[in-house]
Parts: structure tokens; sequence; C-alpha cells
């Protein structure tokens, strides 16, 4: 049925259609309207059999979620940034205990300094967490792949991450063509859990493991994630055997046939890049895009496939690996290893500085002439950058970096002057 | 007793004011509490300087940016852990806790008992409006149980939480509750609180107009403590656990011994040290 909804609604309709048994929450923007939404369709009597329960923090829910996992309940929540981080040690542990949480994680900047704006750092902090995480582009995708994903965590028993760009994708209202209950519970059996705490064949979780055989309980974990390069297409295209849409995957490929350069990226930012792109294809520029998907398991032969044949690459990501550059683009140099590829880097858009097409424009005209940097800061404001680095050898107490860059540029008026 | 010692002016509210415009919707109770803290510096006669307001997240928590006092704005629920440091650091400083029910009492609500257990000399201030406010109207831990929210249809069904009896348990030094639209009587308490030793817990009950409009109403519910606080534990527990949530003024003076951080056995001479070990 078609609907125009924001994408929080969206994703809360589409994880009431799994039919989830406990939901665990506590807000954080820009995801609390996907749980508050949850409540709602538990309270109105549409979300039957779920236990809706608002926990007193993020770590709270999450190790609330693995209790109930390891009960054999279907278990979702829904996190972002800070939150993310807050509960990053029991993060670790659902996935380490090879649970089937399904949590939604609403991109969103990590502090400090404090800001609540989309990019994809938080998600980038947990990339070696152990969970699956699947990048969504559109809020039509985040409902497909939601239910995709509930599959994808029960079939393997391993929890998975939904990635959707906060407020861009959680906030705006777009089209929803929102599965039936009949399409999604024919491809969404019934959950039976792999391990569940059961009275009548008492097990022990979390069992404490030495160097005897943690490596092997490590690797089983890697392993099921490359098992999952396998099952993340096939789940697609039993998706869209039902629904009747492509949605989830690997990875996408946005352009028919090879082009000289080709653009890589995750989320919604495709979005803006398509206008910019197709314009600059019209006009004869052999440019391509690509978005990667699946991030976490990292598809690099299909990475390889989609990129052996360009000149070259450029890598766009809303996240910075501080001291590194890139993260997407590191892993895209890892799927081009022996190629002599360029890979150029770009980061963008951090903290929700707006991506616009003239600078996206900008940006492609000088990556097809092999003229970015290697690691290139789309609409860095460099000459404040160097007025704190001057601030800073001048001045032993210079102050607060974050406060005087704000001054700088004009955004904080000066402090009172005693 | 602040209110007897012979104070110069030097200072005046405005002088703890910076010139960040408040965010809080109109009629927000924090702009009371704001006030009164601000009030009660100039009071006690502090530079802006010498006091440090520590913050973790949430409405409550903005008042850093507000102050033209050493700010520090922290993460969600860790500001009491923050603030020890700061005072282990700079023991000269006066330090004052600005939170609400949501960072003290639920994500940071394990620091607020240890905070409490500890009895570092400072200040916390819990702006209670009974809800959580930035992220637009979810139940806190002092939300009664059967109030209705799309996070906790038909309520939590969960008792709220009694900080001020928690304080009590986990051993806060000093114990007062007040309102806010009643900046004097807030003030009055803050003065107190900073000047006693030890950890002062001070919970100001302050409305949330946006998120529970039939807060306006507290204004007729509060009532003062009709008796003198007391110095005895088990008589402060008495009453804690009899009230109404709704008195304000000092329940409880304690006389703990305040921390200092433990001092290093290596510093001094051997028979110091030996001295030091001996059983």
């Amino acid at each position: 049925m078609l609907r125009q909804i924001d994408g929080s609604f969206a994703v809360a309709e589409a994880v009431a259609l799994c039919r989830p048994e406990v939901v665990s929450c506590y807000p954080i923007t820009p995801q609390t309207h996907i749980v508050e939404h949850l409540g709602e369709l538990v309270k109105d009597g549409h979300l039957k059999g779920c236990e809706f329960i608002n926990t007193e923090s993020e770590f709270g829910a999450m190790s609330l979620c693995i209790g109930s996992s390891s009960a054999g309940a279907r278990t979702y929540t829904a996190t972002a940034s800070q939150g993310l981080l807050f509960m990053m040690e029991a993060v670790y542990n659902a996935s380490g205990m090879g649970l089937p949480i399904v949590m939604t994680l609403g991109n969103r900047a990590i502090g400090a300094p404090i800001n609540i704006w989309n990019d994809q750092t938080d998600a980038m902090s947990a990339r070696d967490a152990g969970w699956i995480q699947l990048f969504v582009e559109s809020n039509q995708e985040a409902v497909d792949v939601h239910i995709q994903a509930f599959k994808l965590a029960e079939a393997l028993s391993l929890p998975v991450m939904v990635c959707m760009d906060g407020f861009i994708l959680t906030h705006s209202y777009t089209r929803i063509d929102m599965p039936t209950q009949e399409q999604v519970d024919s491809f969404l059996p019934p959950f039976v859990a792999r391990q569940k705490l059961d009275p009548a064949d008492p097990v022990s979780m979390g069992a404490m493991v030495g160097p005897e055989a943690f490596t092997e309980v490590r690797y089983l974990a890697h392993y099921k994630q490359l098992e999952a390069l396998e099952l993340i297409p096939k789940l697609a295209a039993e998706y869209d055997a039902i629904v009747g849409r492509d949605s989830g995957g690997l990875l996408k490929s946005h352009y028919e046939g090879d082009a000289e350069t080709v653009v890589v990226t995750m989320g919604s930012v495709i979005g803006t890049m398509k206008e910019v792109l197709t314009p600059m294809r019209a006009e004869g520029t052999s440019i391509g895009a690509i978005t990667v998907r699946s991030f976490r398991p990292f598809p690099k032969d299909e990475v390889y496939e989609a990129l052996k044949n360009a000149k070259r690459v450029i890598v766009f990501e809303k996240a910075l690996a501080v001291g590194l550059g890139g993260i997407l683009s590191s892993n895209i140099r890892w799927a081009l290893r022996g190629t002599a590829t360029p890979v150029y880097s770009v980061i963008g858009g951090l903290g929700g500085r707006p991506i616009t097409r003239p600078s996206l424009r900008t940006l492609f005209e000088k990556g097809v002439k092999d003229q970015l940097e290697e690691t290139h800061f789309l609409d860095l404001n460099l000459d404040v950058v160097k007025r704190q680095i001057d601030r800073e050898r001048e001045q032993t107490g210079s102050g607060p970096a974050a406060e005087n860059i704000l001054r700088d540029i004009g955004a904080l008026r000066a402090a009172k002057t005693a | 007793m602040g209110q007897a010692e012979v104070i110069t002016p030097m200072y005046s509210s405005k002088d703890y004011k910076s010139t960040v415009k408040p965010i809080w919707c109109p009629g927000c109770g924090h702009f009371g509490v704001e006030s009164s803290l601000f009030r009660a510096l100039a009071h006690l006669n502090l530079p802006p300087e010498q006091v440090g307001i520590v913050s973790g997240i949430g409405c409550s928590s903005r008042i850093p940016a507000y102050t033209q006092c050493y700010g520090f704005h922290g993460v969600h629920g860790r500001a009491l852990a923050a603030a020890t440091g700061l005072k282990l650091a700079r023991p000269e400083l006066t330090v004052v806790v600005t939170s609400g029910d949501g960072d003290a009492f639920s994500i940071g609500g394990n620091h607020f008992i240890h905070a409490c257990r500890r009895n570092v000399d400072m200040t916390l201030l819990v702006m209670d409006n009974e809800v959580y406010g930035m992220t637009k109207g979810q139940p806190s831990p002092t939300t009664p149980g059967d109030w209705d929210s799309k996070i906790a249809p038909g309520g939590t069904g969960v008792n709220p939480f009694a900080p001020m009896a928690v304080a009590l348990a986990a051993g806060a030094n000093f114990i007062a509750r007040g309102f806010a639209g009643d900046p004097n009587g807030v003030a009055k308490i803050l003065v107190e609180a900073i000047q006693h030793p030890g950890l002062s817990f001070v919970q100001v009950l302050s409305p949330c107009i946006t998120y529970r409009p039939e807060e306006k109403f507290w204004k007729k519910t509060v009532h003062p403590n009709p008796v003198a606080p007391t110095r005895d534990p088990a008589e402060a527990g008495h009453r804690l656990l009899s009230d109404d949530g709704f008195t304000t003024g000092v329940f409880f003076i304690g006389d703990r011994p305040i921390y200092t951080a433990a001092v290093g056995v290596g510093e001094g001479s051997l028979d110091e040290i030996e001295e030091h070990l001996a059983i």
C-alpha cells in the first residue's frame, strides 16, 4: 500500500510487520520517533504479543535485548550516535554471543563537540564490533532492508544494524510502498532460536573462553559474516520475488556499463549525487557510481568486480578516521589491492554540513582530471583551522578549540570582557 | 550560615550570565533555577572564575553555556564523575553540577549514588521536571508510573524514583528541595548547600510546561517544610519516606567528613611510609 510517511514511521511499521516479541528503547535524536511509533502500535493493538519497554539508558536497552534474545524472543531496538557508544560494551557482547538482534542506527555525528546532526561516524565506531552493518539509501529501502535484516540475523544467529542517515531519512516524508502482512509473513518465518535459555535443556551462555579457544570463537564470527556475503543477495532476491522490489544486496551500481571514473559512497547522499552525475554523463563525462549497501561484511570481491575497469575511484564518505583519513576508502583500497587504480578519499557532510550539488559538481570535475588530493575535505574552511593552529602555537592557554572556532566564524558572540 | 555573614557585594547576578541566550521554552522552570543559582553565587560573593558549573545532557544541562563561570558540558549522565575530577584537581573552586532527572537519575543514576557516598565537597542541583524534555516528552525515573506517553504506552507502571531518600541512604551530606517558582527560596537553599561541606544535593521541582503542562499547578501543590532540618539520618529518613514529594526546604544537614583523595605513600621518608603502613 502506498503511504506518504516519514522515515521513522516507515521503519517502525516495517519492524511491526516483522512481529518483534521484545522492543526495548531509550530516546535519542534522531531515532526517537521510531521507538515512539512502535509504542503507539503496541498501544493501539496493531502490534500484538510484543513486550515494549522503555529503559534507563542505551546500555540498559542493549543489555535487555541480550536477555530477551537469549530467551528466544525476536528482539529489536534503535539508537544513534552517543547512544551507540554508551551501549558499546553490550554491542560487542551481543555479537560475540551470536544473538540475532536487529537495531536501527539513525546515523548521527559523535561528540565532542556536541552535535545532533547527520554523519556516519557512529556506524564507523562499531564497524569492527561483529555486527552486520547494512546502509540504506532511501526510506523505501529502509523498510525493505529491515524486513530482510530479521531473516538474515536469525539465519546466521548474528545481530544486524541497519544504518540510515539521521534527519535526511528519519525525518523526511516520502512515498513508501509498504509490504502487506501476508507478504512479510511469507518471507519471514517465526523465529526459532539457535541457542536459548530453556529450563528443559539448561545451558550457560556467555562462557569465559581463554587463549585455548578465543581465536576459534572469533574466527567463527568472521566465518559467519563471510557466509552473510552469500546470504544477503539471496535474501534480496527472495524478497524481490515476494514483494516485487529490488532492495538490499551487497552493493548497487547506479548506471549501466563501465565508466572511467566511479564514485563510491554509502547511504542517502547518492540521491544528491545522481542529480549531479546524470547531467555530467549526458554532457559526455564518463562517470558512474556505486553504493556499498553491506559495509560489514565488506563485499571486497564484488567491489573489485565493480571497479576493476575504472581508471580512478572517488570514495565519498561522511566519516573520518582521525589520523588516517577515509574509512570506507581504506576498505575500497583493500578491495583494489594489487591494482594501480588511484582511489581518492573525500570526506564530507560531517556533523550535518549540507552536501550541495555545486560542491559535488566541482569535486567531480576535479576528480575526473585527477586534480584531487589523496584525502580531500569537501568545503573545508581551512583558514579558520589555521587560525586555531596559530593560536595554539602562540598561546599556552589558548582555550577550548571548538569555542574559539565558533567565535572566529562569528557563530558565537565574543565573551564579555571584565 | 551564609545569610548571617557580612558580605561586601562585589558581584550581582548578571556577572554570572553569559551572552548566550537560553533556548528553553517560554515558561520553563529552568529560567527560575538559573536565576536562583546566579543569585546564590552573587550572595556568596564568589568570583565567576572561581566557580565551575558542570553538566551532562538535557535541557537543564544547557546552563554551562549560559554562564560566565567555568562551564563544562559533558556527556550524558557523567556530570558528577567529571565534576569529581575537577574538584579533586582544583579543590579551591566551588563546583556546582547542574543536572536533570534524566541525566542524574536514569542514565547517570550510578554516579548519583556513588557521588553521594564519596561525599566530595560540591553541590548537585537537579532540575526535576519529571520528564525528558530535550527528546520531547518521555518518562524519566521521577515520572509517575501512570503517565501515558508514546514510549511507555499506558505509563511505565513503575514507582517513581525517590531521589532524596536515595541520596540520604547513599550518604549525601546535605539534602534539600526547592521549587523553581520560588527563586528566592531556591537561592537561599543553594547558598546553604554550597557552603555546607561534602556532597550537597538540591532537588528543584522545575515545571516543564511543554510536555507536562499539568506541572503548572505545582505552585499550588508545593508547601514549606514545617520542621527544621535534622542532623539525624534516621529522623531524616523517616521524614523523607512519609513526604509527599512537594515539601520544600532543607531536610538533612549531615556532618560526615568530606572526601579527600588518598595520598601516595611513596612521597615521605622510609619512617613515614612504615608508619603509614603500620597495622
